[in-house]
């Protein structure tokens, strides 16, 4: 039932922070789709804002800590030159060898595009604050930049996941 | 200030809204466009790392990550420089939210590409 230090920054790189930028993103988009209609009570408007705020403020987090650890302490270990490390099993086999040089190839670079996207939404929200609420352009803008965030790190997840089922991380 | 405005919404949130005070959308056109060119700048920095082995060197700022170390941090410095730039120059003008999102979202689609293994192993140079 132990994990090693290895394991341990593989699960809070690909689980703990993806959960969490999972969470947020869900959060942070029915915050925005209902948005429209928030006018209805100040109290309403003040609450949503505030969920508004936390949930894009933490997918930016997250989104920051998912391939700043992902980058620079898991990625190391992918690369190693020894003959066991995962990229060199992966490429060992030819049946294999895409998982890298597609796989992770597209990963370690499209996950980077997340948190600048995020980043931008974040600051959009916490800038304009309740102005999102009567200027439509703002606040699709803001969603449609949102779900392109969600959408790069999910490929970047989804690589990572079958990637880490062919050759751990160990 | 912005020209974005619903004007069926803007009467309808008119109780609230109008002890709110606009803000101009400059800073945030300024923020989309930043993103974009983020992104395509990591885009084109993955193909000429692939395409240019002087460039791939270069770029391998830390030998454990190797040029990935460059790519992504040289991303970040240039995004956050522009970003700076940008919102220095529209923080107080008129601009639209849908010019500035198309041009980014052009951005960012070159930037994927530009990821895109199958793209830019094109140019790998032997």
């Amino acid at each position: 039932m132990d994990f090693t230090d290895r394991e341990w920054w593989t699960v809070i790189h690909g689980m703990g922070l993806g959960a969490v930028f999972l969470l947020a993103f869900a959060g942070g988009l029915a915050e925005f789709y209902g948005l429209r209609s928030a006018w209805e009570t100040r109290a309403g408007i003040a609450a949503r804002m505030l969920r508004l705020r936390i949930g894009v403020t933490a997918m930016a987090v997250a989104a920051w800590g998912t391939v700043i650890t992902g980058t620079w302490i898991v990625y190391p270990w992918y690369r190693d030159p020894a003959a066991d490390s995962p990229r060199s099993t992966l490429l060992a086999d030819e049946a294999t060898k895409d998982w890298h040089e597609f796989g992770m190839e597209w990963k370690e670079h499209v996950a980077w595009l997340s948190p600048i996207l995020a980043t931008v939404v974040a600051f959009i929200v916490i800038y304009y604050g309740v102005n999102l609420i009567r200027h439509e352009r703002v606040r699709r803008t803001a969603m449609i930049l949102f779900v392109l965030a969600f959408l790069f790190a999910a490929v970047a997840g989804a690589f990572g996941a079958f990637i880490t089922k062919v050759a751990p991380v160990a | 200030m912005s020209t974005s405005a619903d004007p069926r919404r803007e009467g309808e949130i008119a109780d609230h809204a109008a002890e709110l005070p606009d803000r101009p959308e400059g800073p945030i056109a300024a923020a989309v466009l930043a993103g974009g060119i983020g992104c395509f700048v990591l885009g084109l920095l993955t193909t000429l790392a692939a395409a240019n082995a002087s460039i791939n060197d270069w770029l391998n700022w830390n030998d454990d990550v190797g040029p990935l170390s460059g790519k992504t941090g040289l991303t970040v410095i240039v995004w956050l420089i522009v970003w700076a730039i940008l919102h220095a120059i529209y923080r107080g003008r008129r601009f639209e939210t849908r010019r500035a999102l198309v041009i980014a979202l052009i951005l960012i689609a070159l930037g994927v590409l530009g990821t895109f293994p199958t793209f830019f192993q094109a140019f790998t140079s032997e």
